[in-house]
């Protein structure tokens, strides 16, 4: 077995790969609800109108979708300049612990100054912690030759651990009865809601046109030419005059700053504080979404709002038929399998013998 | 009386809606030397690839020694005694010549490698074809025609009886090329059977026996090589008459626009410049004659902005070279890379972007770092439309134009420039021109070589870096030859002889004269 170049794609293929890859992600997904000895139909019916039924399930999958649409592209910035940011998890809780670090109650009453000028300082603060934990990487990577898949990962755990510490140190809430918690944002830094009676925020807002900005940055601008030129290929960008370290660098200060906004969102939107659980991998699932968007920053909104509806919807189900909530995991991670091998069938046939 | 060892019949293959072969049939009788002749994308390799295995035919059928051969197995075309001698080498540069050449036959069950008999054998073969080796020489130690030769007797030492040439002489000085043809007359008087791919009409007529003619995926002619003229086999290739690139020597050759003074570079091995000086005039061509790796990518790299002096002074129109590739290309250097996939161009990216990719920063195509896409947009439709760059649109992205297409936008990037002086484009003070037609078919390279040309005459000072000899021969108004890092007196090129310029890129000392 062998793969040909095909020498075009064809329409038909074009067509056919998202078609074929939905099939295949439902299929191999049906093997395991029937495995758990649940109707296949029924669950998938459960499943989608769980994440996507009602005005209820849509508020929810659309407030799960603001940090996975902000991860998403943390993802699709770097991996454009081939800059391979791992530790969007790591970056979200830093920019989360800024956030707090600027916006918390600390001893009760926080800074005393306007929220007019406190929220951009948090936000800003967010941004930075993000983007200065993703330039060390980056540069290792530049200038050592140092790979960055390896040190993003690790950074994560670096501070997933220091954020335990500041919750069990610095940064305890005194009233939480010893839960490793951090002490609350002050109310009046706290996004508004944008549906009433749903959990839904103003950070979709910021999600959806952080989006948009970085799709005008790609297209309108020569720093987004300058990502995409070293992702595309880095020699023949540097032949061509583009600053290739400097743009290694922006593009990590970008990326980075948008995983940390995630963690101030997250908190300033929903959880009103810092804890050890309040990501459950949303700088992971950012890779997924944007390899299923295919690194462009108007698809992260629709892969966003997939995943958060299919992790939304398998609460649903599970209460219902009892299938465990980790078949939303699986059905990601096929449906990302499954992308990546139609695009790939889309560019190269396979031969046998 | 000759036997024939392999008969290709109706070989098709498709690549979707290209048709790479169509319906070829070649017969090879043991004792002679094919040529398979045809410019790139003729699907001389798609063809070699199909008889070696890499690939399966859609149609047709291959007969090695009468026996039908298993399709899309190339172990089955090893054991059948094919064998093929790639341009890019397949050795290990730290193992010895031994080594590299009993890699791979040894079954891994067997607990101790037969060192002894393998060595004799090695020895024996290489005597018998008159193919002198040393066995115990390492790979990296060996110049680029020995390389070769182990790569040939690597495939005599696993029994090949056809062996497939694929451009051997492309890294070969003329002497080295004239051994090879020779060890090829040896080893068919063998009984071996030489398929010889190649684009060089002179040294096919030279080499070959038998040549056949492949255009569009189509076998267009066989002949006689004693029958056959260039004149005649180009047309064939083509598929009308060519004009040759004649020289016009250079007309008025005005002031120094370049000047390398003792310039050294950091680079490994011979890839270094090594003490070079060298002025280049406006209105002129220099021409660098050498063997790759010498010191001809550390050359053209430092004058295009991508590696730096550690030594000496560069100057450029009397001012110190400026440190970047964008500087440069704003201070009027055109410059052509050697590989137009890997340096060249951003094959991801569209067309008109590679177009302007070397000027983005000037403001002719930004303004406070936003792309100003209009004029972007019309200057690649003007660079379109001036050097005929086809086959995908402005939008499409690069990687799917042809090499010629290819060099085509890299030629109009670097010659046309988006300022105006006078009504027209400014035209270029230097060009650096390193391997610009290098894969290119008969037309395409016809069009780059005349290019250079009219820059030339319009004033341009051009350096170009040529491994083909009748290139540099061609076009150069004064050559000089690099050799291990250093840079020969330049001569007008009448003043060179084939001979002299060999032994020069060999390394000889004594300056031959005419």
């Amino acid at each position: 077995m062998r793969l040909e170049r095909r020498h075009r794609s064809s329409a038909a293929a074009l067509v056919l790969a998202p078609i074929g890859a939905v099939a295949f992600t439902m299929a191999v997904s049906a093997l395991l609800v029937l495995w758990a000895g649940a109707p296949v139909g029924r669950t998938y019916a459960l499943l989608l109108s769980g994440g996507f039924g009602s005005v209820f399930a849509w508020s929810e999958t659309l407030t799960r979708a603001i940090p996975l649409i902000l991860t998403g592209l943390a993802a699709t910035v770097a991996f454009k300049a081939r800059l391979f940011n791992i530790g969007a998890e790591g970056q979200l809780y830093a920019g989360a612990i800024a956030a707090i670090a600027v916006g918390g109650l600390h001893g009760g009453t926080g800074i005393e100054l306007s929220p007019w000028l406190l929220f951009p300082l948090m936000m800003l603060a967010a941004a930075a912690a993000g983007a200065l934990l993703l330039l060390g990487p980056a540069l290792m990577k530049n200038k050592l030759g140092v790979d960055e898949v390896v040190t993003t990962l690790l950074f994560n755990f670096i501070v997933l651990l220091g954020v335990g510490a500041l919750l069990d140190g610095w940064m305890k809430d005194p009233s939480a009865m010893g839960w490793p918690q951090s002490v609350a944002l002050q109310s009046d830094l706290e996004l508004g809601k944008l549906i009433a009676q749903t959990r839904v925020h103003t950070g979709l807002l910021w999600a959806l046109s952080l989006a948009v900005m970085v799709w005008a940055i790609f297209k309108y601008t020569v720093l987004g030419f300058d990502i995409r030129a070293v992702g595309g290929n880095a020699r023949a960008a540097a032949f061509a005059g583009v600053p290739v370290t400097r743009t290694v660098v922006l593009t990590a200060l970008l990326s980075g700053a948008l995983a940390g906004l995630a963690g101030a969102i997250e908190v300033a939107g929903r959880t009103s504080y810092v804890t050890l659980d309040m990501s459950p991998g949303y700088g992971y699932s950012g890779i997924v979404i944007a390899m299923l968007a295919g690194l462009h920053p108007l698809g992260v909104i629709a892969a966003g709002v997939f995943v958060a509806g299919v992790l939304v919807g398998a609460d649903t189900m599970s209460r219902a038929v009892g299938v465990p909530t980790y078949i939303a995991d699986v059905i990601v991670a096929a449906s990302l399998i499954a992308v990546l091998v139609a695009t790939l069938l889309t560019q190269y046939r396979v031969r046998f013998k | 009386m000759t036997l024939t060892v392999l008969r290709l019949q109706g070989i098709t293959k498709r690549f979707g809606e290209l048709t790479a072969n169509d319906d070829i049939s070649l017969d090879l009788a043991s004792g002679e030397v094919l040529a398979l002749l045809g410019e790139n994308g003729a699907g001389k390799s798609t063809l070699m690839s199909i008889l070696f295995g890499h690939y399966v035919a859609d149609a047709g059928s291959i007969e090695v020694f009468g026996q039908s051969l298993a399709p899309g197995n190339p172990k089955a075309a090893l054991a059948a005694g094919v064998g093929m001698v790639h341009q890019h080498f397949t050795l290990a540069d730290n193992l010895s010549v031994l080594d590299n050449v009993m890699l791979g036959t040894e079954p891994l069950w067997q607990p101790f490698s037969r060192r002894a008999a393998a060595r004799a054998r090695l020895l024996e073969v290489a005597q018998r074809f008159g193919l002198p080796v040393q066995p115990e020489a390492r790979i990296g130690s060996l110049s680029v025609g020995e390389r070769q030769r182990v790569e040939i007797l690597k495939a005599l030492y696993r029994g090949a009886r056809i062996l497939i040439l694929d451009e051997p002489t492309a890294v070969l000085t003329p002497q080295e090329s004239e051994a090879l043809f020779d060890t090829l007359g040896q080893m068919v008087a063998q009984g071996l059977a030489v398929i010889f791919i190649s684009h060089k009409l002179a040294e096919v007529l030279r080499v070959s026996h038998r040549i056949a003619v492949l255009r569009g995926g189509k076998l267009v002619a066989q002949a006689r090589s004693g029958e056959a003229t260039q004149e005649q086999l180009a047309q064939w290739m083509v598929g009308h008459a060519v004009d040759k690139t004649v020289r016009r020597p250079a007309r008025a050759v005005g002031d120094v626009v370049c000047a390398l003074d003792q310039v050294r570079t950091s680079g490994s091995g011979r890839d270094r410049l090594d003490d070079v000086s060298l002025q280049l005039r406006a209105g002129e061509i220099v021409a660098i004659a050498g063997v790759s790796g010498n010191g001809q990518v550390a050359l053209a790299e430092l004058l295009s902005g991508t590696r730096r002096a550690v030594g000496g002074t560069v100057t450029l129109m009397g001012r110190a070279l400026p440190p970047s590739p964008a500087a440069l290309v704003l201070r009027g250097v055109a410059r052509i890379p050697e590989d137009r996939h890997a340096v060249g161009v951003i094959g991801d990216l569209p067309v008109w972007e590679n177009v302007v990719s070397e000027r983005l920063r000037s403001p002719a195509f930004s303004r406070w770092s936003w792309i100003r896409r209009g004029a972007a947009r019309a200057h690649a439709a003007r660079v379109e439309k001036a050097f005929d760059v086809r086959g995908a649109g402005l939008q499409a992205p690069a990687r799917a134009l042809s090499g010629g297409n290819m060099q085509k936008l890299i030629l109009g990037r670097a010659l046309l420039s988006p300022e105006q002086r006078d009504g027209k484009p400014r035209t270029p003070r230097l060009i650096v021109a390193h391997q610009p037609t290098w894969g290119l078919d008969i037309g395409a390279v016809a069009y780059v070589q005349q290019q250079l040309i009219a820059a030339r005459n319009a004033g341009a000072a051009v350096l170009l870096i040529s491994d083909d000899l009748d290139e540099v021969l061609a076009l150069g108004d004064r050559v000089a030859v690099m050799h291990s890092g250093k840079l020969g007196e330049p001569r007008a090129a009448d003043k060179w002889t084939r001979e002299a310029i060999g032994l020069a890129m060999a390394g000889a000392k004594g300056r031959a004269h005419a």
